[in-house]
């Protein structure tokens, strides 16, 4: 496994391109997060500091920072697209079959790439929302403190998925462009199908129907916390609330595209002739 | 190939130095192919294919454009699915996943990472293989890249790219080399380095599995040939048995009759042709032109016209591929 990760590594890291889309996709979000962390003064006029409205509090802080950060993951599906289409361009991939790496393996290394990846950033993500939420929160009670952590987990396994699913259109159309493409074309085919449904029943099972499809049941891991803050804001105002929770079954369905794209990733390999 | 009465133009690298180390052991077979097919659609590339290789032999896979080469390679190298048939790397108990590990091969173009140096692409592929990483050196050095080990891929010359596919190659000690039209492409400097670097290798005692459609390169360094064409074998077996001849002379003297007379009785003669007065004569065993010329001398014969000729690889081949 680590001799796996380590070959892609190498093609990853001595690729200036793919260099600084990984370094921008672990910097941008941190930058994101410290300068809100910090007290910004407008010329005197006024003071904004996030802190101040009680978004870096324990719990909920664990939920704004994975939604937030997890926006940035286009940066590395990028990369990951390009990986796929790099190899196709240059046909490495065929060397590295003739070489002796296996259709199995070469699948593998790139797919626990995707998981190497996804841990490292949810990790950082982890560390820095603990500190950040440690000097900002009201509340530091080690209950409080770890109460929504699953929000950690929700945001690991909703890299993998998407970029499971980078690596699955990559491998498809064998050429990044039309890879990011695809990504687009799938987003706009769940709304369609979400239309469909609306169309035919009622818009209650068009949003079930649609949480089973990739994009929204990766979306739907960590809802938008945005509501839930002026939720807190007008606890009054009982139509705001919403299930913002992370549940079982959206990793289940998530997990389930995971292995799917996964797998169909390398039946598409294996049925081809390089 | 001419061979002229006194200029007699030699191949640089001809078969005989090839073939010191090498002995052949029908037991120690490294790829067997069966009844190999593979359709594209309704083109089928390759048909009902069945050869094998042994250790020790340098092997050319000759055939036109498009008869089907790298389609075979691509199929035993595990990046075509076949068709039909089956193959089977060494004693057969070996998955092809782990026979790659040792076998070097190279395919139509070199392909590496363009941003990576040359030593990089190397570590790349010895991780791959499992290979330590002291070979890189090593190999660069046989291929004479060790100077420009730290430069990027995409500033290599084709010719240089290739060097670098063959040290890549070599990289695992293979038991086999498979090339694919290693000098296409390249100007005569880089084909003359190319050639002399195979020769090397096949000297120490590497399995060498040539494709090409240069007819004088597989003459030039293989020992044993099989010709493709659409698809369909025509011939394998070893090089010279495809030559089958010693070669023939052409003569033409005043003295038609005691000439034809002499060759006639001459056991070294076989098969005689007259044209126009001049004499063709084909040989049975190994004689050259001046020894020839000099015993027919003794004997009063002086001629006007004396050529050595040998079939070339191309009219035989020509000749193979016309009939189907």
């Amino acid at each position: 496994m680590f001799r796996l990760i380590q070959l892609e590594l190498q093609k990853l890291w001595l690729n200036k391109a793919s260099k600084v889309l990984i370094y921008i996709s672990f910097i941008l979000p941190f930058t994101v997060l410290i300068l809100s962390s910090i007290k910004i003064n407008f010329f005197g006029f006024f003071t904004l500091e996030l802190g101040e409205l009680g978004i870096f509090n324990f719990p909920i802080i664990w939920h704004i920072t994975t939604f937030f950060a997890a926006q940035f993951k286009f940066f590395f599906a990028i990369v990951v697209v390009s990986m796929i289409g790099n190899e196709y361009s240059n046909k490495t991939i065929k060397q590295n079959l003739i070489d002796g790496l296996s259709k199995k393996e070469f699948i593998l290394s790139k797919f626990y790439t995707i998981v190497f990846f996804s841990l490292v950033a949810t990790v950082l993500i982890g560390v820095a929302t603990f500190l950040i939420g440690l000097y900002y929160s009201s509340y530091t009670e080690v209950a409080i403190i770890f109460r929504e952590i699953e929000f950690l987990p929700a945001y690991f396994v909703k890299l993998v998925g998407f970029f499971s699913l980078c690596l699955f259109f990559g491998m498809l159309v064998k050429r990044s462009a039309f890879a990011l493409g695809l990504l687009f074309i799938q987003y706009l085919f769940e709304w369609i199908v979400f239309w469909a449904v609306v169309e035919n029943t009622t818009a209650d099972i068009a949003w079930k129907v649609k949480s089973f499809l990739p994009l929204e049941s990766m979306w739907k891991l960590i809802d938008q916390p945005i509501q839930r803050i002026i939720m807190t804001k007008f606890p009054e105002k009982q139509d705001l609330v919403y299930d913002y929770g992370v549940h079982w079954y959206e990793f289940v369905i998530v997990i389930g595209w995971t292995a799917i794209f996964v797998f169909l990733s390398y039946r598409l390999l294996k049925k081809r002739d390089l | 190939m001419l061979f002229y009465f006194s200029t007699v133009t030699k191949p640089k690298y001809n078969r005989q130095t090839l073939t010191i180390n090498q002995k052949p052991n029908i037991l120690d077979s490294i790829l067997t192919i069966n009844n190999l097919t593979k359709k594209f659609g309704y083109l089928t590339a390759v048909k009902n294919l069945t050869f094998t290789i042994n250790k020790g032999n340098v092997y050319g896979i000759l055939g036109p454009n498009g008869s089907g080469k790298s389609t075979t390679l691509g199929v035993v190298l595990n990046v075509v699915n076949k068709t039909e048939g089956d193959y089977h790397w060494f004693d057969g108990n070996t998955t092809t996943h782990d026979a790659l590990k040792k076998v070097g091969a190279i395919i139509e173009r070199p392909n590496f990472y363009p941003y990576m140096t040359a030593y990089e692409n190397l570590k790349l592929v010895c991780k791959i293989k499992g290979v330590d990483y002291s070979k890189i050196d090593e190999k660069l050095k046989i291929v004479g890249l060790d100077e420009r080990k730290d430069s990027k891929f995409r500033t290599y010359s084709l010719g240089m790219k290739q060097r670098l596919a063959i040290a890549s190659a070599l990289l695992n000690d293979p038991e086999i080399l498979i090339l694919d039209e290693p000098t296409n492409g390249l100007d005569p400097q880089g084909i003359h380095q190319i050639r002399s670097l195979i020769k090397e290798i096949a000297s120490k005692g590497t399995t060498i599995l040539l494709a090409s459609h240069l007819l004088d390169e597989v003459e030039k360094v293989c020992t044993h040939v099989v010709v493709l064409n659409k698809g369909e074998k025509l011939y394998s077996g070893r090089v010279d048995e495809m030559i089958s001849s010693h070669g023939f002379f052409e003569l033409k003297t005043d003295k038609h009759d005691v000439l034809m007379e002499f060759l006639e009785n001459n056991t070294s003669f076989g098969k005689l042709k007259v044209e126009d007065e001049i004499i063709t004569a084909f040989l049975n065993e190994p004689l050259d032109a001046s020894t020839f010329n000099k015993l027919l001398f003794d004997k009063g014969i002086t001629l006007s016209h004396l050529v050595k000729r040998k079939e070339s690889l191309e009219e035989q081949f020509l000749q193979l591929t016309d009939n189907n």
